[in-house]
């Protein structure tokens, strides 16, 4: 069979007045009718840039440069505007990241349906109404004549990345590009979806571009991928050869890095390719340094009980009591975590599991239950010695490493911050030396001190975050999804520094998750939450081994198996 | 990581800057910043500059009023822009006068911007009823025209003055009015930008680390918010000016003892129709040079720093 698209030596460029930066170089890669090809790499390797290349839709100044994009035939850099427009929609569909913003808010998913169609297809009145619910029916879509009259914010997440689905299959297309289309979605939709694309590609002999971060989409979903690092693709081949026999050193140790769900291993498979060798850095000594003074207190067994907790927030502000509109974020949760314990916490969005540690280290104000931090009662209170004590004892690490930083302060001040304010030091070039081993410390280098945050990676934020919740001398740690706004190879590394960490200095870690394998790899023991409630709290093993809710059984089910290719394959 | 581990020169640094980048490529920012540095930089030069000294009785000579210009027939070279009505040379007394209005709106800003900033985050910041009330106030003020408000508090200021310290307080009275006027604007954008940030994580993380409150404000909100605050001032600069202007104009502000380029316009205009129509031509051309540069500079900012309003 012919190929339905032929790219050959693309490359794109952007032209900054640093010069031109390309973003692809030298991609070539060919699709038949029927087929899924999944393009993978890691943020910034040019993948999205492939798919929008392919419509046209390069965000300025971007350019394609070289090379040429065969699409049934046809040249499609020869195309122009108005020709390039009927052919998006009529002969290649667009699937989106973001649900929540592919759709217009204003119209209903019937009128877009239609308005889609009429363009499209040149089918009018009633035809078109009728294919729009033949396309939603398609799609998975129950009751689709009466849900067309909807509007998008009455749809779930799953169910609206369904209707934008419908919405690039409207024009009856030969290719469907997907660019990251599961990316916003919990585990649970995201295996619906994906079963919906493939199943729609067999049915339409379409051909389809996954572009993706998650090389666990790929194993469910793909034919074939072509992998992309740094603008340019590094291997091509078979889904199952590049997973199970990958022959370039970057795939390799990029599928080493993704974390195993099937068993647990002592330390994650840290990517060198990536960050150029083992990184060798200066280790403090513990027993003698500041970091590792034991402090006061005597240690309690238990580091965090958390007793009947609630948490209601107000959705809709209302002068009368019955008007408002109310979540209950956190209902009635107990847990109580060991010291020195690793005690994950997983859910799916919403399920409050953020909530739940941003109660705990004092951020919201809770609406009934008791939080002790070794055994001093902290809820609602900030004052007092003893309750301030117990706070310095629990430091968090935040998900977004973008926007955890103050960008306005340099590395050194944001770490020395604690030191400063609580006296722990007593000179100020004794901070400036502790600030200086913690960075060593996390791996970073003192070399940071004086730079902006703006000038480092997010892994090395990471690291920044981690150095500056131990410049407090915590004894427990919260890290809600500390990985989850990183690459797989950075994963690696942050992951592998926290369980160092709290192996040296004995943390209790509460460690927040929608990542299943990252959980079974960093906790002792497991609490499953679902819409505020805790399902089951049970020791890691036993969890991942012989769940016991029914909650549980179905969120394992649905974690990405990438082993499985040696078993079934 | 972006940079390089060569260290650059502090010029080669501040050459890279985009803010900077932006400001040499775009001609209008560099016109209107020439401008408006000439006319701030000669307003202050005054008594170096100016031919003449406009409050020095001695260098007045009534007979050499109401002159025309030096090219238009019947004015001296002695006098460029000719003289008012009681033979003071308009240049100088245009170069004297900036610099009270450049004064009066520089001063006037900084005060709006003090208020308006410092209610603005503590609103934002603290929400709930601190920030009900605070914003109620902003936008009951915003319901009044500015000017209206700025005569009101003036007329005050000047009432609650004994009559002899009046003339020499006038711009003390001046400057606060229009300061007052100027807050709720500072304010409102103080506080949408401390609600963003106050949802960032670098905040949540300061309170954790159990920073009181006014700590995480003034280290942590503060800086953050300083970009939009900086672009209203300079289209506020421009607004104070005019404000003063105004009120000289209506013979609310600045006594024309001491004139500013408000009273000069309004001096001027009583003998417009005389046909002496340089006494008010040249301050007015003046302070709408001055404010359209301002006002260009502004613009420049604000798409500067905001580069997602292209």
């Amino acid at each position: 069979m012919s190929a339905l698209l032929d790219i050959k030596g693309l490359d794109v460029s952007f032209p900054t007045r640093r010069g031109t930066t390309y973003a692809v170089r030298d991609v070539s890669l060919t699709l038949k009718p029927g087929e899924i090809l999944g393009l993978v790499g890691e943020s910034g390797a040019g993948k999205s840039t492939v798919g929008n290349a392919i419509v046209n839709l390069l965000e300025p100044p971007g350019e394609i440069t070289a090379g040429e994009i065969m699409f049934q035939g046809m040249n499609l850099r020869d195309q122009d505007a108005e020709a390039m427009r009927n052919i998006r929609g009529q002969k290649i569909g667009m699937i989106f990241q973001d649900p929540q913003t592919s759709l217009n808010p204003l119209m209903t998913i019937g009128a877009q349906l239609v308005e889609t169609i009429m363009k499209t297809t040149q089918v009018f009145g009633s035809a078109a109404i009728n294919k729009a619910i033949d396309l939603l029916n398609s799609v998975g879509i129950d009751q689709a004549e009466a849900r067309l009259k909807s509007y998008p914010h009455q749809f779930s997440g799953g169910m609206r990345q369904r209707v934008v689905i419908a919405l690039a299959l409207a024009g009856d297309p030969d290719l469907v590009i997907a660019d990251e289309p599961t990316t916003a979605l919990d585990v649970s939709i995201q295996a619906q979806i994906l079963e919906l694309i493939k199943s729609l590609c067999r049915e339409r002999k379409m051909g389809v571009i996954i572009v993706t971060h998650d090389i666990g989409v790929i194993a469910n979903i793909a034919d074939r991928v072509s992998v992309m690092y740094n603008g340019a693709m590094v291997e091509t081949g078979d889904v199952r050869q590049i997973l199970t026999d990958p022959q370039h050193e970057y795939t390799k140790s990029l599928i080493a890095a993704v974390p195993r769900g099937d068993m647990k291993v002592h330390r994650f498979t840290s990517v060198d390719y990536i960050e150029g060798g083992a990184q060798t850095h200066r280790r403090i000594d513990l027993d003698r340094h500041w970091l590792g003074e034991k402090l006061g207190q005597q240690p309690s067994p238990t580091a965090i009980s958390v007793d009947a907790l609630n948490k209601t927030f107000v959705l809709k502000k209302a002068f009368l009591k019955r008007n408002r509109v109310y979540l209950q974020a956190v209902n009635n949760v107990s847990l109580s975590i060991k010291t020195g314990e690793s005690f994950g916490l997983v859910g799916e969005s919403g399920s409050g599991k953020s909530t739940v540690a941003r109660l705990i280290a004092g951020l919201y104000n809770v609406d009934g239950g008791s939080i002790k931090l070794f055994d001093q009662e902290v809820a609602n209170k900030r004052t007092g010695k003893d309750v301030i004590d117990a706070r310095r004892n629990l430091q968090m690490i935040f998900q977004d490493p973008y926007s955890s930083l103050n960008a306005r302060i340099r590395v050194q001040d944001i770490v020395a911050e604690p030191i400063r304010f609580y006296k722990t030091a007593s000179s100020e070039s004794e901070v400036k030396q502790i600030v200086r081993d913690l960075l060593d410390h996390v791996g970073l280098g003192s070399a940071a001190m004086l730079k902006y945050p703006h000038e480092f990676s997010g892994g090395q934020r990471q690291r920044i975050s981690i150095a500056r919740a131990l410049a407090s001398r915590p004894k427990i740690l919260i890290c809600d999804e500390p990985t989850s706004a990183l690459d797989v190879s950075v994963q690696a590394h942050i992951l592998n520094l926290l369980k160092d960490l709290q192996d040296e200095l004995g943390l209790t870690m509460l460690f927040i998750s929608h990542d299943l394998p990252v959980i079974r790899q960093m906790c002792d023991r497991v609490a499953v939450m679902r819409h505020g409630e805790i399902c089951e709290i049970a020791s890691t093993e036993t969890l991942f081994n012989a769940p016991q809710h029914p909650y549980s059984k179905h969120l394992l089910e649905l974690m990405p198996s990438m082993e499985d290719f040696g078993k079934t394959g | 990581m972006s940079s390089p581990d060569i260290q650059k020169s502090r010029w080669q640094r501040f050459t890279d800057n985009d803010i900077v980048y932006s400001f040499v490529t775009t001609p209008s920012a560099m016109v209107a910043a020439l401008i408006a540095f000439i006319a701030i930089a000669a307003a202050f030069a005054a008594p170096l500059i100016a031919p003449y000294d406009p409050f020095d009785p001695a260098q007045i000579s009534l007979w050499d009023g109401k002159m025309p210009p030096a090219w238009v027939e019947g004015g001296s070279p002695a006098y460029v822009l000719g003289t008012d009505n009681q033979g003071r040379d308009m240049l100088s007394t245009i170069l004297y006068g900036g610099r009270i209005s450049i004064v009066v709106g520089i001063t006037a800003v900084f005060l709006g911007m003090l208020l308006g900033v410092t209610l603005g985050v503590i609103s934002g910041y603290f929400g709930g009823m601190v920030d009900t009330v605070i914003m109620r106030m902003a936008d009951v003020q915003l319901t009044i025209p500015g000017i209206l408000v700025a005569i009101l508090i003036n007329g005050i200021g000047r009432a609650a003055l004994p009559l002899e310290l009046r003339e020499d307080f006038a711009i003390y009275v001046v400057i606060v009015a229009i300061g007052l006027t100027d807050w709720p604007q500072f304010a409102r954008v103080a506080r949408g930008a401390t609600l963003v940030e106050a949802e960032k994580e670098y905040v949540q993380s300061a309170r954790v680390i159990g920073l009181p409150g006014w700590i995480i404000m003034i280290r942590h909100i503060l800086p953050n918010t300083m970009r939009p605050i900086l672009v209203i001032a300079t289209i506020g600069l421009a607004l104070a000016i005019i404000a003063e202007a105004t009120l000289s104009f209506l013979g609310q502000g600045i006594p024309p003892t001491t004139p500013s380029l408000g009273t000069l316009i309004r001096v001027g205009n009583e003998y417009l129709f005389s046909g002496l129509w340089w006494i008010t031509f040249f301050p007015a051309i003046s302070l709408v040079i001055l404010v359209f540069a301002v006002n260009l500079l502004g613009d420049w900012m604000r798409d500067a720093l905001n580069p997602k309003l292209r």
